[in-house]
């Protein structure tokens, strides 16, 4: 379990909070999806919950980030690296920059761990296939488009393997393919008991991927609730975030006086 | 204004045997608003690069007003051809907005009250007027790619070449994105982007080019290409039709790639 509690957090040398007293539970086999407008706090709370802020970047706390209990100021980087996993919005933030090929990336983060050199191989091959990225194992990763280089991020984060996720947008970049691959494996992860934290513009991806959501406005938590009625609910908008398409086209139905139901059917079908 | 022309182009990256480009000829009259998508890994971005000489063919040429790109330097392409990276960052260099947008225009030979009011217009076009002081890496990953976005609206090029606009943009966003792509195809400049969202492609531009492992294999406005008859060839690379046309298919409505189109079908009947 992953515990924001009563969470605030300022920049270094920003005049405001980009966080306001947020409070979260992620459990164990869930995924929790973020949304809101640009700017409302998605990626600060990304970072503070991967406990990279304020202790790699800086600025002021208010609050505590527990993981599995314990306090994620008491825990040393190098063990925290092990226990929640972060995918950045941009993938040449996420990658070693030091790998010359593919397969070296997906290898990074396992063999910085210090596992056996069979665990390293084993979960950088299973990382590989599950996102389908086998093709691109001999390239060199500052060579590839923007979406290859997610899915490598993605990969390198999976060989990792630790047991809290936090991604943000990590799909932002990626083709309908390729979002599926990443969507599908969130799942298997979550089956598998992992807790994942994903932040997301597509907010029709994460209707099939999250039980709950949480929505936020300048920082604040705003809505926060069951998954489908979140995403349904008429202060999305508002609030700067895109429907699902099935919430869109049923609105635009009822505005022309015409029956969703049909439609909306579609949708789901 | 400028007519872009391309030739059989083939791009062979230096350090691999892929062929990223592998024969694409096309050409486009100035004022259209033209969407290429595709994969990820397609050859989108290499295309692109092309068009204002960051990369030179391997074979084949690309012609801007009937001119040879190759025969001509990075900077004269400048002038008629301005290209939005998808990374902000690999971009933005200076200490503010306003430092930022006019860089391009000034290097152009923008100066004095020219110089002022094409910055005025490209940060008001992106919403970023109140912030013409602030340092860009105080803004938020999406106001950054607004502002790259500025930067290169500023230089007044006939050509504008947009990486993937839409990428980490919230439903506003999107909104302004397609509020500029409007206004400099109003004003007959030729618009370019990449994307992979099918609602902005098929709403906010007249003609789709679709491309799979280097080639192009399909061309044509919206209600064509995301016409049922064209869904193989999208899933082939890829590609989801938008959901208003995948709805209206099913309900046997014909071509309805945009949400106003599906409405006014469903309303017809």
């Amino acid at each position: 379990m992953l515990t924001l509690d009563g969470i605030s957090y300022r920049y270094a040398g920003a005049r405001r909070a980009s966080l306001r007293d947020v409070s979260l539970e992620l459990r164990d086999g869930e995924v929790l999806g973020l949304v809101g407008a640009s700017e409302a706090g998605k990626t600060t709370l990304c970072l503070v919950a991967s406990g990279l802020a304020p202790r790699a970047i800086g600025g002021q706390t208010v609050g505590r980030v527990l993981i599995d209990g314990t306090d994620v100021a008491a825990e040393p980087m190098h063990a925290l690296a092990a226990r929640v996993g972060i995918a950045f919005q941009s993938p040449t933030t996420q990658l070693s920059g030091v790998a010359a090929t593919v397969y070296e990336e997906v290898a990074f983060g396992p063999t910085n761990l210090g596992l056996p050199r069979d665990e390293v191989i084993d979960r950088t091959a299973r990382a590989i296939e599950t996102l389908r990225i086998t093709s691109l194992a001999a390239r060199d990763p500052s060579r590839l488009s923007g979406g290859q280089m997610q899915l490598v991020a993605i990969a390198g984060l999976l060989a990792v393997g630790p047991p809290h996720f936090v991604l943000d947008e990590p799909t932002a970049q990626l083709d309908p393919a390729g979002t599926r691959l990443v969507a599908d494996a969130v799942a298997r992860l979550a089956a598998d008991g992992a807790s994942i934290l994903i932040a997301e513009q597509k907010t029709d991806l994460l209707s099939g991927l999250c039980s709950r959501i949480v929505a936020l406005d300048a920082g604040s938590v705003a809505l926060s609730g069951d998954a489908a009625e979140v995403l349904a609910d008429p202060r999305l908008r508002a609030l700067g975030v895109a429907e699902p398409a099935v919430v869109r086209l049923a609105r635009l139905a009822r505005a022309a006086g015409i029956e969703p139901g049909r439609l909306t059917a579609e949708v789901s079908a | 204004m400028v007519d872009i022309a391309v030739e059989d182009l083939v791009h062979v990256y230096a350090q691999g045997s892929i062929r990223a480009l592998d024969g694409v000829s096309f050409a486009i009259g100035s004022g259209q608003r033209i969407a290429l998508i595709g994969q990820n890994g397609s050859g989108k971005t290499t295309l692109v690069r092309h068009l204002n000489g960051l990369l030179r063919p391997t074979s084949g040429r690309v012609l801007i007003d009937g001119a040879d790109a190759a025969q001509q330097t990075v900077a004269s392409l400048a002038r008629r051809v301005g290209l939005v990276f998808q990374d902000p960052d690999r971009q933005i260099f200076a200490g503010s907005v306003r430092g930022e947008v006019e860089f391009g225009p000034r290097n152009l030979g923008f100066s004095g009250a020219d110089l002022r009011a094409t910055v005025d217009g490209a940060l008001d076009a992106v919403g970023l007027a109140d912030d013409a002081r602030t340092n860009p890496y105080d803004l938020g990953g999406s106001r950054r790619k607004l502002l790259a976005l500025a930067s290169v609206l500023a230089m007044r090029t006939p050509v504008l070449v947009l990486d993937e606009p839409t990428t980490g943009q919230d439903l506003r966003g999107v909104e302004r994105v397609r509020s500029v792509v409007d206004a400099a195809a109003a004003e007959g400049r030729t618009v370019i982007a990449v994307s992979h969202d099918m609602r902005f492609v098929a709403e906010g531009f007249d003609r789709v080019i679709v491309m799979r492992a280097g080639r192009l294999i399909l061309d044509g406005t919206p209600s064509s290409v995301f016409a049922e008859a064209s869904w193989i060839e999208l899933r082939s690379t890829y590609v989801d039709p938008p959901p208003a046309a995948a709805i209206g298919a099913r309900l046997g409505l014909g071509a309805t790639p945009t949400d106003e189109s599906l409405i006014s079908a469903l309303a017809a009947q």
